[in-house]
């Protein structure tokens, strides 16, 4: 378009005008400067993920310790883990986990983006944007210790509270039952601002004109959200939704810090026991299948929400 | 069209606005709660620190906690480890991310496609799937137990380079073209025309990976074996052990310790930091 009007200002005379234009494949310069650029990422990918998924692959096939050399296993990793009560219950778990935790934490998200949206001050609105988006900058880990004190039985905040409304004290971290429910509590506390900042990104994309036209057709409150205002953010929630069940599917600092996966087996996850499988009993092979079939589970279940999502997000 | 003014016309809600209002600030109570009790039963006495109700203001402030942080770990050695693993991360996935982006938004060259088909691949793939081996490439690399074995898989970032290429797409292309007319070459072009506009989208990149990787728990549990290569969040969480029963305020004084620099960021880079977020669900 451009290079018809150009004045003469000295083009190179190795590169022709129409060439310049467009940065050619064949240009050395140019390829090699590509090849430079990509090197850091391309090379650390490969050794510290392709080569690793392969690594993860074949060596879920081997029995190995670290110590004696590796022997083949065939299936014997899998049909273990298949086996093993505690590779079961985590499993179990973690879904159970993920249902729950990107439930609450997409309600939660949904329910203040929504509110935030409404009429209100400026600088009240982003002081609230600030304070929900706030746990996301904390450590899991540390949090995750303040919270072992505040959920604690006997002299804890929390029991102190809903004392106060006359409740009795909740075993959270201690009895089977309440363990998980807490330590999904604990989770979504600190989790639920990610979606809720993609939520009020997407709700800042609805043009205003739609919700004007609605409500001259007289829609109100509730049914205008579930009309209008949830198909127009679905493509926001689909992302949310995938997002946070990845992030909910590879939780590890809570259970860990919160109940070291009791009691029983009743918070232990997969990530878990992959790591006490590799690091703390040396068996590697375990490990990587534990970890090959979490992979599996990942890339099912995003899969399935992709294929599910077709029927109910619109896109503007 | 319609008289409603631009704040009117915003979602409309069956709740009066003040309940609305009232029923936001309960909520962030809720969620700041945990770390306002937090800093105030760090500055308690030890004794006054299992309290109930909770003393929001410390009757008796004290720094007495603090000081027992010092004494217990080595909080200057976690902390410069800290400090070097997360800025060398950091600046490191600037300059990849950066580079990279520039390649796939800019540059032409076979295979650009199925290399960047490659990179968005990772970002699926999570990081505890591949620990066992990437634990054993670093061991035969004989970095296991250093920092280095945390900072160097730490420089490529799928996600940033596909922040970065979505960054300079969003660059007008005359630019480019003018100054190539002008006699520049790639690197020209890239070094003095594109790489200063870049500043924004890498501050993204770098006040994302901050935040993710001084918070780091699972890799630094996994590689550093020896308590001189601690991190942060694995001092707190030893700290925790030491003291078993212990005074709470000094473990809760250790965890204000380590979140100074995270509020920090997010006082500072908070706009950078939510764009980033939020970009991970508008780019798509």
């Amino acid at each position: 378009m451009t290079n018809t009007q150009v004045p003469a200002v000295r083009p190179r005379p190795a590169t022709p005008p129409a060439v310049a234009v467009r940065p050619s494949v064949r240009d050395r310069g140019t390829r090699l400067l590509a090849a430079l650029f990509l090197a850091p990422t391309v090379v650390g990918i490969v050794v510290f993920t392709v080569v690793p998924i392969i690594g993860s692959i074949v060596l879920s096939l081997f029995h190995w310790n670290v110590i004696d050399p590796p022997r083949f296993a065939g299936g014997a990793n899998y049909r273990t883990t298949f086996t093993d009560s505690t590779v079961l219950v985590s499993f179990r778990n973690t879904l159970l986990f993920m249902v729950l935790a990107v439930a609450l934490q997409l309600l939660i998200a949904l329910a203040l983006a929504l509110a935030l949206n409404g009429r209100m001050p400026v600088w009240l609105r982003s002081v609230f944007r600030s304070a929900f988006f706030f746990p996301l900058v904390l450590s899991a880990a540390s949090i995750s210790v303040v919270m072992k004190y505040l959920f604690n039985q006997d002299f804890g905040v929390v029991n102190w509270a809903i004392g106060l409304v006359g409740v009795a004290p909740v075993p959270w971290l201690t009895s089977e039952h309440a363990a998980m429910a807490t330590v999904i509590l604990v989770y979504v506390w600190q989790q639920f601002g990610f979606s809720f900042l993609l939520f009020v990104g997407g709700l800042n994309n609805i043009p205003k004109e739609i919700h004007e036209a609605a409500a001259l057709d007289g829609a109100t409150g509730l049914r205008k959200h579930l009309g209008i205002t949830l198909p127009l953010l679905s493509p926001t929630l689909l992302v949310a939704s995938v997002v946070g069940i990845i992030n909910a599917l590879q939780v590890f600092e809570q259970p860990y810090v919160l109940t070291d996966g009791g009691p029983g087996d009743a918070t232990r996850t997969v990530v878990m026991v992959i790591y006490e499988r590799a690091f703390e009993q040396l068996d590697f092979g375990e490990a990587s299948a534990v970890g090959v079939l979490l992979f599996v589970l990942i890339m099912a279940v995003t899969a399935l929400q992709f294929r599910l999502s077709r029927r109910f997000v619109h896109y503007q | 069209m319609s008289q409603a003014t631009p704040t009117q016309s915003r979602v409309r809600h069956s709740l009066t606005p003040w309940a609305r209002i009232a029923a936001l600030t309960v909520c962030a109570l809720l969620t700041l709660g945990p770390v306002i009790w937090t800093v105030a039963t760090s500055l308690r006495t030890p004794a006054q620190s299992f309290d109930l109700p909770p003393q929001i203001i410390p009757t008796h402030p004290t720094t007495a906690a603090y000081r027992g942080v010092f004494q217990q770990i080595d909080v200057w050695l976690l902390a410069l480890n800290s400090t070097l693993v997360t800025a060398l991360i950091a600046v490191g996935q600037m300059i990849t991310a950066g580079l990279a982006g520039y390649a796939f938004a800019r540059l032409e060259f076979r295979l650009k496609k199925p290399l960047f088909g490659l990179v968005l691949a990772t970002m699926m793939v999570p990081l505890q799937v591949t620990i066992v081996p990437v634990f054993l490439v670093l061991k035969s690399m004989g970095l296991t137990d250093t920092l280095l074995g945390l900072i160097i898989p730490a420089f490529p970032t799928a996600f940033g380079t596909f922040l970065m290429r979505q960054y300079f797409l969003g660059m007008p292309k005359d630019l480019g073209e003018a100054a190539m007319l002008d006699g520049a070459g790639p690197w020209r072009i890239f070094r003095s025309v594109y790489a200063p506009l870049a500043t924004p989208g890498l501050a993204i990149v770098g006040v994302l990976a901050f935040n993710y990787h001084w918070n780091e728990f699972f890799r630094p549990l996994i590689l550093e074996t020896s308590g001189q290569n601690y991190t942060l969040p694995l001092g707190l969480v030893s700290l925790q052990g030491n003291l078993g029963t212990g005074s709470i305020s000094v473990v809760l004084a250790g965890v204000v310790l380590s979140m100074l620099p995270a509020v920090a960021v997010f006082v500072v880079g908070q706009r950078p930091l939510r764009e980033g977020i939020t970009s991970a669900g508008v780019n798509r």
